[in-house]
């Protein structure tokens, strides 16, 4: 079946490949792939598995530092944290799965993501969620946002792997698809790190876990392209999770890896065994060879072809050390679970197929990894771009009740409690989690097996700034990111992030991508955080409609004393309120002009990364002092919001005086809700008021007393002049109640 | 006290509560394979929380099943200890060791959140570390936590004084406010007529460390070791 025969049958179409890659695939092979080799070659050069599209964009993230173990090319990045430990972790997408059948395209997220930890030979210990829908006014958004929690609910608390953090957005360009990304972080000793490399030529290939079945077939195929009314059609390449399996599976690989019997292991995700076979190859320079034969199926009859290319979930490929065949074996019954050998490495580079004495399919490694093309996509500012960064939001008229603004802010499920959300996870089970969410800026969890230490754990994207400026957008993101934990009392360590973007292949979207990393990555440089693992979304479309971009970071941060920790609820009466940081002034691409002006334009908020990183640094050292009692950045909402949400954490008022000089350059609802970078509401004891505006001036940051924490109502003032006074009880109720009333759901 | 605890495929709260014994508590513990069919001498076994194989039938109903609960049923009967946590108190339900039967919550969904419990009963051996009536903080995290008698054994259990723990405010009103699952009753846990079996679906576990939010967990664990030490007589 020659390319020529393009009118006629094309499989190649049909399974995602275009024709110019079919010559390429004749061309490596010097002879027609069969079916199946075909197949092999369509998963492989997906998006999904083979980058073809991000590649040399990634390469302009910063990778390397002192502490980084593993960089990305690995299931996960793994960083040191000190004493012989360390930290794996990576965040994932399940956004096309989610979008047709969110409870189980979401559980397996949670399934995939979770098997890339244990893989590497750390425990599981946290989730994180990173979630867009469409306004919950429509039928199909709130329905997509429930059957996702409730996906990840199921899974998640399963498996007893906390949820701990995470983020949830709601904007009409997530409509038809939604994004799930998952994040895990895992804890290891040192020595038991293990990589996905098939070495050892004659070693045993094993299988573990489930059993094969036809569910999932060429779901990476699915995954790479855009979503239409014809995607419904797909759901059969959505899998069915089976958390209990994977609880097994994750206490039976870490006794395999505890034992030393394990050379490598690689989990089943994406292009099931064709893509954990290769990989492991690929990364040893090894071949390898398997018999399907030898497979324990779920259904009768399933060809070659549907057992290489099946994703049934909880599967995982073992290579053991030789001879130990026996005691993995052991183990894996002893849990419940079958291990069978299904292969061993060979040393000619070759995947080898068999189906008993037959070869069903011979390729290279290299070809379907190193071999998969890489474009190099054009790209192109977007028409948008410079018309709605020229908006002045200043024409917009000033609302008359600024108290009532706040509380409709503070009512929008943008910025409402996610309780709903996060009462459905476990969020305890471990007993690590020491800042709980809704708690502080970041979770933190104390690492009960490794003495004193913590760590702090976010997502964080604002996606309305990427799309208004995708590079600023990009660099506020990691700013974010890192200045949640900073308010937790963390030093970040690393970063990984979820790329979610539309059609590559439009050179708009291609040139929202670039520059969104390359933003990042400069953000990623000064705030000496490395990019140490990641996956790409693209094609996140519907209809020819893309998401806004939304590269989301997932950040990861080490407190050296978890004691120290600090949360975002005012403390006693009488306790002082400090801005760190400038004055905000911008309302440029805010919820405010959002959800009170309709309007989604301006220029994005200034970032001054240096001054991000002194602001950073001054409230870490203040926390680490035990200087301050709680600190929380602003971001959606601004200035006001962000008090407001102190007073909630512990149902505290304050009475906040901000000064005529505040304004200079501004408008009052710019100073209350603009949602400039780089600022922290911090409080503490009157008697550190000199040590706080030291620190401040040590480290060259401008810093501003607010006011005072104390009786039950958020009193603001603006160079004298009332303009929010309202009971904490007020604030609750708007706030509490923001996403069970767009559900018709009573508070919880 | 040697405490045993209990590790069917699908535990998850078993290393947190390991962890309470022997590091809090700083106690003799070991894990108890389902498939043992001794229990190495424990004086007190605790069956974790967890989603026993998936709880994919009714929770707790196939690990009953398990080897190792003739064991706890002979143990129990002889007035050995057991603590049923989550979904242990949900296979001490299937198993018989205890009155009633378990639903899903009242909405449907998975709780994890803080709970404030009105203690019951002092005089037991898991309890006796509490003030009579005191209000407690400790969390649940379930989804089928919603506990159900009939009449006739909800009138037993409370002549018999088996309620131990209801949901409550945290000012202490037992009301359908405080109730975060539909339970009858407010009911959070229970003991047997012995008074030698408990089981509970808040995590005492989850709060035994400051640095968790709560340490009202650790009296009932410290309660324990009261009783062990010679019952309640010695008043420390």
């Amino acid at each position: 079946m020659g390319a020529e025969q393009a009118g006629a049958v094309c499989p190649w179409r049909e399974m995602g490949l275009s024709d110019q890659e079919y010559q390429q695939i004749l061309e490596l092979l010097q002879r027609e792939p069969n079916y199946l080799e075909l197949g092999m070659f369509a998963v492989m050069w997906s998006e999904h598995c083979g980058y073809k599209n991000s590649r040399p964009v990634l390469k302009l993230f910063p990778t390397a530092a002192a502490h980084v173990l593993q960089g990305p090319g690995e299931n996960a990045g793994v960083v040191d944290i000190g004493d012989g430990w360390a930290v794996a972790f990576k965040i994932e997408s399940h956004n096309h799965p989610s979008a047709i059948e969110p409870f189980q395209g979401a559980a397996t997220g949670v399934g995939g993501i979770v098997r890339d930890i244990f893989t590497m030979g750390a425990r599981p210990i946290a989730l994180l969620d990173s979630l867009r829908f469409g306004p919950l006014t429509e039928n199909r958004a709130r329905y997509i946002f429930s059957g996702v929690v409730a996906g990840i609910s199921h899974y998640g608390n399963c498996i007893g792997v906390p949820t701990v953090a995470g983020e949830v957005f709601f904007h009409p360009s997530y409509e038809g698809n939604p994004l799930v990304n998952a994040m895990c972080v895992g804890l290891l000793r040192h020595q038991d790190l293990k990589r996905g490399a098939a070495s050892g030529v004659g070693n045993s290939v094993m299988l573990v876990g489930a059993r094969t079945g036809r569910d999932g077939i060429h779901g990476a195929t699915f995954a790479s392209e855009e979503l239409s009314a014809a995607s419904e059609e797909r759901r059969p390449a959505v899998q069915v999770g089976d958390p209990f399996m994977e609880k097994l599976l994750i206490e039976s690989c870490l006794e395999i890896i505890a034992g030393g019997y394990v050379v490598g292991m690689q989990d089943l995700g994406a292009a099931g065994l064709t893509s954990s076979s290769c990989e492991m190859a690929s990364r040893a320079g090894t071949g390898i060879e398997i018999d399907v034969a030898c497979i324990p199926l779920r259904e009768h009859g399933m060809t070659p072809y549907e057992i290489m290319l099946s994703e049934s979930q909880e599967r995982m490929l073992v290579v053991p050390r030789a001879g130990c065949e026996t005691q993995v074996e052991e183990i894996f019954r002893r849990w419940g679970l079958e291990a069978v050998v299904i292969g061993r490495v060979t040393e000619d580079g070759v995947m080898r197929i068999r189906d008993g004495e037959r070869i069903a399919a011979e390729v290279p490694a290299r070809f379907l990894t190193d071999e998969c093309p890489v474009y190099y996509r054009e790209e192109q500012e977007a028409e948008y771009y410079q018309r709605l960064r020229q908006f002045d939001p200043a024409v917009l008229p000033l609302p008359q009740a600024l108290d009532q603004v706040l509380l409709q802010l503070l009512a929008a499920p943008n910025i409402a409690s996610k309780q709903w959300v996060f009462e459905q996870y476990d969020h305890m089970v471990g007993i690590n989690t020491a800042v709980p969410p809704g708690a502080g800026d970041a979770a933190v969890l104390r690492l009960k097996e490794a003495g004193s230490k913590g760590i702090a754990l976010k997502t964080d994207c604002n996606s309305r700034f990427c799309y208004l400026d995708p590079y600023w957008g990009g660099a506020l993101t990691v700013a974010e990111a890192t200045r949640n934990l900073a308010c937790t009392g963390a030093t970040p360590l690393a970063v990984t992030d979820c790329l979610n973007f539309g059609n590559p292949e439009k050179p708009e979207i291609f040139w929202q991508f670039r520059q969104a990393v390359l933003g990042m990555s400069e953000a990623c440089r000064v705030l000496e955080t490395p990019v140490v693992s990641g996956n790409v979304s693209f094609y996140n479309e519907t209809n020819s409609q893309a998401v806004n971009p939304t590269p989301v970071v997932g950040a990861v941060g080490l407190l050296e004393n978890v004691e120290q920790r600090c949360g975002l609820a005012f403390g006693p009466d009488g306790d002082l309120v400090y801005l760190l940081g400038p004055w905000p002034a911008e309302m440029g691409g805010s919820e405010y002009l959002s959800q009170i002006h309709g309007v989604e334009a301006g220029p994005v908020p200034r970032l001054d990364l240096q001054l991000e990183k002194r602001v950073q640094q001054t409230c870490r050292s203040l926390i680490a002092s035990g200087t301050v009692r709680s600190a929380h950045d602003l971001a959606e909402g601004g200035l006001a919001v962000a008090l407001a949400e102190c007073c909630l954490g512990r149902g505290k008022g304050a009475v906040v005086e901000l000064p005529a000089a505040a304004l200079t350059g501004s408008r009052p609802d710019a100073l209350l809700f603009g949602e400039g970078p780089s600022r922290i509401i911090i409080s503490f004891p009157p008697e550190q008021e000199s040590s706080v505006r030291a620190a401040a001036e040590q480290n060259q940051i401008p810093c501003y007393r607010l006011g005072r924490v104390g009786a039950e109502r958020l009193q603001i003032l603006i160079a004298d002049d009332l303009v929010v006074d309202l009971p904490v009880a007020a604030l609750y109720e708007a706030w509490a109640g923001g996403i069970p009333r767009c559900l018709n759901q009573p508070s919880m | 006290m040697k405490f045993g605890v209990v590790v069917f495929p699908g535990s998850n709260c078993d290393a947190d509560c390991y962890h309470v014994i022997q590091r809090v508590l700083a106690e003799p513990v070991e894990y108890i394979w389902h498939q043992q069919d001794s229990l190495s001498g424990c004086d007190c076994i605790i069956l974790p929380g967890g989603f026993s194989y998936g709880d994919y039938l009714r929770t707790g109903a196939i690990a009953r099943f398990s080897p190792v609960m003739e064991a706890v049923a002979a143990h129990a009967r002889q007035g050995g200890l057991v603590i049923g946590i989550c979904n242990g108190f949900q296979i001490l339900l299937e198993a018989g060791l205890l009155p009633g039967a378990m639903l899903r919550n009242r909405d449907l969904k998975f709780h994890c959140q803080a709970s404030w419990l009105r203690v019951e009963r002092t005089d037991t051996p898991f309890t006796n570390r509490y003030q009579q009536g005191q209000i407690v903080n400790i969390p649940i995290a379930h989804g089928d936590g919603n506990y159900y008698a009939d009449a006739e054994t909800l009138a037993e259990l409370e002549a018999n004084r088996q309620v131990v723990f209801r949901y409550a405010t945290a000012a202490g009103a037992v009301d359908a406010t405080a109730n975060p699952n539909g339970s009858v009753a407010n009911i959070a846990g229970i003991v047997n007529r012995a008074g030698n079996v408990l089981g509970m679906m808040p995590h005492p576990e989850r709060c035994a460390e400051a640095i968790l939010g709560s340490e009202d967990g650790r009296l009932l664990f410290t309660s324990l070791l009261r009783w062990g030490k010679g019952g309640m007589s010695d008043g420390r």
